[in-house]
C-alpha cells in the first residue's frame, strides 16, 4: 500500500491504565475507502484503540495517523475529518430527532445551504422521516443506532470511526446497518468498525483480530480462514449434547458449543469422522449428523484465542 | 472560533432545561421560596417581647412606668405575677424573655429623691433579641427617669440621633438587597455546576469532544441559557423587592443591570469551571455548595456584618464575590451610590469572572481522562 492510499496507519500503539496495558504496541494500515473489522471480545482493547485514533485518549507510546494527520499533535485537525460514534450512541435523549440532527449540523458547521438537505438525506437513510418529532429517548434501537450514525456523517467525512455500533440491536436492524455502511464504502468513505460479533467479520473488507490488547491475526476474511485454520472443522449433531461434549474431551477432542450443534477442530476430518461416531455411539448419545465444515471466522478465533 | 457552534450548543442547552422540569423549578421556585422566607419570616427586629412583671409597688408610679413599656411596642406584658416562683417558671418555659421586678418602695424611694431600684431579668438564650431588649429597657428606663425630674437636671450630652439609609430601621431593608446576591449565587452555580458533568455521565460528552468544538465554544454556549435564566430570576426578585416588600431603591437602574450582569457571569463561569473539573454531577453539586453558596450566605455580609467577623474572616470575605455584589446591592438600593464608589467592586466582580472563565477554557480538555 503506498501512502496515498492509506487512511488510517499506527505503529507500536501502545495504551497504559496504571499497570493494565490495554493496548499492546499494536500496527496496522488500513486503506481509503476499505472496510476495516476491529475484532474482539469485550476487553480486548478495541475501545481504547479507537479512541486514540480518534485523538480522545493519548497513547502512552507509539505513533499513528489519521488522513495523514497525527494523532497525538494534531488531534484536532483529525477531528475536523471524522466521524465518530460512540458505543453508546450517544445521542441527547431529551431531543428530538430532528433537534439533535440539527445540534450536530451546527457542531459540524455545515454550510448553511447544505443543511436542510443533509437532514433531509439522514432522516431518509434511518427511515425517521415521519418520526422527526420524536424524543430520542422512545425510539427503538434500530433507530437510535441509524440516528446516530446519521449525525456522525452530517459533514461527509472521509473515515469514519464507529465502535460497536450494533451492540444490543436486532439481527434486522445489524443486517440492515451493514448495508448502509457498505454503500457508503462504496461512494469512497473509509470506514473503520469495531466489534464483538465475530458473524459481522464477512462484512469487512480487512479485519484484525485483537485479544488482550495484541492483534493475533490480520487479513481479509478468507485469508484468515485459509491461513490460521490448518486443521479441520467438523459439525456435530447430537444429543444431549453436553454428554457428547464431555464424551469427546475425555478422549482428547476439542470441541466447542455453536447454537445447538458441535463444532470440533480436527487434525484429519476424513479419520475423525468414523473416530468421533463411535466415541459417541459408546457414550449412548445419539449423535444424528457429523460433517466437515467451511470453518467460520468465530471457529478461527477461538482456535487463536486458545493458541496464544 | 465560531459563533455557529455556540448558538447550536446554546439553543440545545436551552431545549434540555425547557424539559428538565428540576432545573425549571430549582430556576424559579427557589429564589421565590428564598424571598418569601427571608422577607417574612425571618426578621432580626425585636417587637412583641413577652415580658412577665413582678409589681410589688402597685404605685400610680409603677403603673405610670408600666404603661410606658407597653406604649413603646416593643414589650408586651403577659402577666402579672403574684409570687417571685412565677418568673422564674415564666422564664424557663420560655413564657416570657423579659422579667422586670418593681420593689415595694418603689414610688417612696423616687418621692423621697432616692434613687429607686428596678430589676431586669432577660432570657438570654437568644443573645441578639436579650441585647436588643436590655437596650430598649435601659432607653425607656432613662427617659422615664428624666421625666420625673421634670427636666431639672439638664443633661450634659444632647444627643440627636439620625439613622441614614434605613431610618425606620427595618431589617428586612438590609437583608433582601444582600439576599439578591444569594439568589444568584444560588441559580449560578448550583444550575451550570450541573450541565457538563452530566453530560460526561451520559456519555454525550465523549461524542462530543469527537467533533471540532473548541473549549470556548462549549462555555459560552453553556453559559448563555443560564446567563439568560439568571438574569431574568434577578430581574424578577429586584421588582418583588421593590414593590412586595417596599424596600427603597434609591439607586440606577442601569448600573444594576450592569454589575449584576458582571456578577452573574462570575458566577456562572464558576459554576461550569466545577463542573468541567469534576465530571460527577453530585461532587459537582456538593463543592458548588460550599464554595458558592456557604460562602455566599455566611460571609458576604448580607445577613452578618463582615464588620463584626473575627479578623482572619473578614480576610477570607475578601475573596468571595459576593460580599463585593452585596455591597453594590446595599449602596444601589438604601444609598443611591453613584458609580465611582462602586467601581472597586465592580472592577473585582469583572476580574473575577474573567479569570473563572478562562480558568474554565483552560481545564477543559477535549479528552477522555
Amino acid at each position: 500500500m503506498n501512502n496515498n492510499n492509506i487512511a488510517v496507519k499506527i505503529d507500536n500503539l501502545t495504551r497504559n491504565f496504571g499497570d493494565f496495558t490495554a493496548v499492546d504496541h499494536i500496527a496496522l494500515e488500513v486503506a481509503k475507502g476499505e472496510i476495516f473489522g476491529f475484532l474482539g471480545p469485550n476487553g480486548a482493547g478495541k475501545s481504547t484503540t479507537i479512541r486514540m485514533l480518534c485523538g480522545l485518549i493519548l497513547p502512552t507510546s507509539g505513533t499513528g495517523t489519521v488522513g495523514g494527520y497525527d494523532i497525538i499533535t494534531q488531534s484536532e485537525e483529525i477531528k475536523q475529518n471524522i466521524g465518530y460514534m460512540s458505543q453508546k450512541f450517544s445521542l441527547y435523549d431529551d431531543l428530538t430527532v430532528e433537534e439533535n440532527i440539527n445540534f450536530y449540523n451546527g457542531i459540524y458547521s455545515v454550510p448553511e445551504l447544505k443543511k436542510a438537505e443533509r437532514k433531509e438525506w439522514i432522516l431518509g437513510m434511518a427511515g425517521l422521516q415521519d418520526k422527526r418529532g420524536t424524543i430520542t429517548r422512545t425510539l427503538p434501537g434500530g433507530f437510535k443506532q441509524r440516528l446516530a450514525l446519521g449525525c456522525a456523517i452530517l459533514h461527509e467525512p472521509s473515515i469514519l470511526f464507529l465502535d460497536e455500533p450494533t451492540s444490543g440491536v436486532d439481527p434486522i436492524s445489524r443486517r440492515n446497518f451493514w448495508n448502509l455502511i457498505h454503500e457508503m464504502a462504496k461512494g469512497g468513505t473509509t470506514v473503520f468498525v469495531t466489534t464483538h460479533y465475530m458473524d459481522e467479520a464477512d462484512y469487512c473488507d480487512r479485519l484484525a483480530l485483537i485479544y488482550r490488547g495484541t492483534i493475533i491475526a490480520a487479513g481479509t476474511p478468507n485469508q484468515l480462514r485459509k491461513e490460521f485454520m490448518s486443521r479441520d472443522v467438523l459439525e456435530i449433531e447430537a444429543d444431549p449434547l453436553v454428554a457428547a461434549m464431555d464424551a469427546l474431551d475425555h478422549q482428547g477432542i476439542e470441541t466447542a458449543i455453536f447454537g445447538s450443534v458441535l463444532h470440533a477442530t480436527v487434525e484429519n476430518a476424513k479419520n475423525s469422522i468414523p473416530r468421533i461416531w463411535k466415541i459417541l455411539g459408546d457414550s449412548h448419545v445419539t449423535a444424528s449428523r457429523i460433517e466437515k465444515i467451511v470453518p467460520s471466522l468465530e471457529d478461527v478465533f477461538v482456535t487463536l484465542i486458545e493458541k496464544a | 472560533m465560531k459563533f455557529l457552534r455556540v448558538k447550536a450548543i446554546a439553543k440545545k442547552e436551552m431545549l434540555q432545561i425547557r424539559r428538565d422540569p428540576l432545573s425549571l423549578a430549582m430556576a424559579f421556585l427557589m429564589p421565590a421560596l428564598l424571598l418569601i422566607i427571608f422577607g417574612y419570616a425571618i426578621t432580626l427586629d425585636v417587637n412583641n417581647l413577652t415580658t412577665i412583671v413582678y409589681d410589688r409597688d402597685q404605685s400610680s408610679m409603677s403603673r405610670e412606668l408600666l404603661a410606658e413599656l407597653t406604649a413603646s411596642q416593643y414589650f408586651t406584658i403577659v402577666r402579672h405575677a403574684e409570687t417571685p416562683h412565677e418568673i422564674d417558671s415564666y422564664l424557663d418555659k420560655g413564657k416570657a424573655r423579659v422579667a422586670l421586678s418593681i420593689p415595694a418602695d418603689f414610688s417612696r424611694d423616687l418621692r423621697a429623691g432616692r434613687a429607686a431600684h428596678l430589676q431586669i431579668i432577660v432570657d438570654g438564650s437568644d443573645s441578639n433579641t436579650a441585647t436588643i431588649a436590655l437596650g430598649y429597657l435601659t432607653a425607656l428606663t432613662e427617659r422615664y427617669s428624666l421625666q420625673l425630674s421634670g427636666g431639672r437636671a439638664a443633661p450634659a450630652i444632647d444627643l440627636r440621633i439620625r439613622v441614614w439609609y434605613n431610618p425606620e430601621l427595618k431589617s428586612r431593608n438590609f437583608i433582601i438587597p444582600g439576599l439578591i446576591a444569594v439568589i444568584m449565587v444560588v441559580i449560578a452555580a448550583l444550575l451550570t455546576s450541573l450541565t457538563v458533568a452530566r453530560e460526561w455521565e451520559r456519555g454525550t460528552m465523549e461524542q462530543l469532544i469527537a467533533t471540532p468544538v473548541k473549549p470556548p465554544e462549549l462555555v459560552l454556549g453553556k453559559l448563555i441559557p443560564y446567563f439568560l435564566i439568571g438574569y431574568l430570576d434577578m430581574a424578577i426578585t429586584v421588582v418583588m423587592a421593590v414593590f412586595l416588600f417596599e424596600v427603597p431603591f434609591r439607586g440606577n437602574v442601569a448600573l444594576l443591570a450592569v454589575i449584576s450582569a458582571v456578577f452573574l457571569f462570575g458566577g456562572l463561569s464558576l459554576g461550569i469551571l466545577i463542573s468541567i473539573v469534576t465530571k460527577n454531577q453530585l461532587v459537582a453539586s456538593q463543592i458548588s455548595m460550599v464554595a458558592t453558596f456557604l460562602p455566599a450566605f455566611l460571609l458576604s455580609g448580607f445577613m452578618f456584618a463582615i464588620s463584626n467577623m473575627p479578623p482572619v474572616l473578614q480576610a477570607v470575605t475578601r475573596i468571595v464575590p459576593a460580599r463585593y455584589f452585596v455591597a453594590v446591592l446595599k449602596g444601589i438600593f438604601l444609598k443611591g451610590s453613584p458609580l465611582r464608589l462602586l467601581v472597586p467592586s465592580a472592577i473585582f466582580l469583572l476580574l473575577f469572572g474573567l479569570l473563572t472563565f478562562v480558568a474554565a477554557n483552560r481545564k477543559f480538555k477535549k479528552k477522555i481522562e
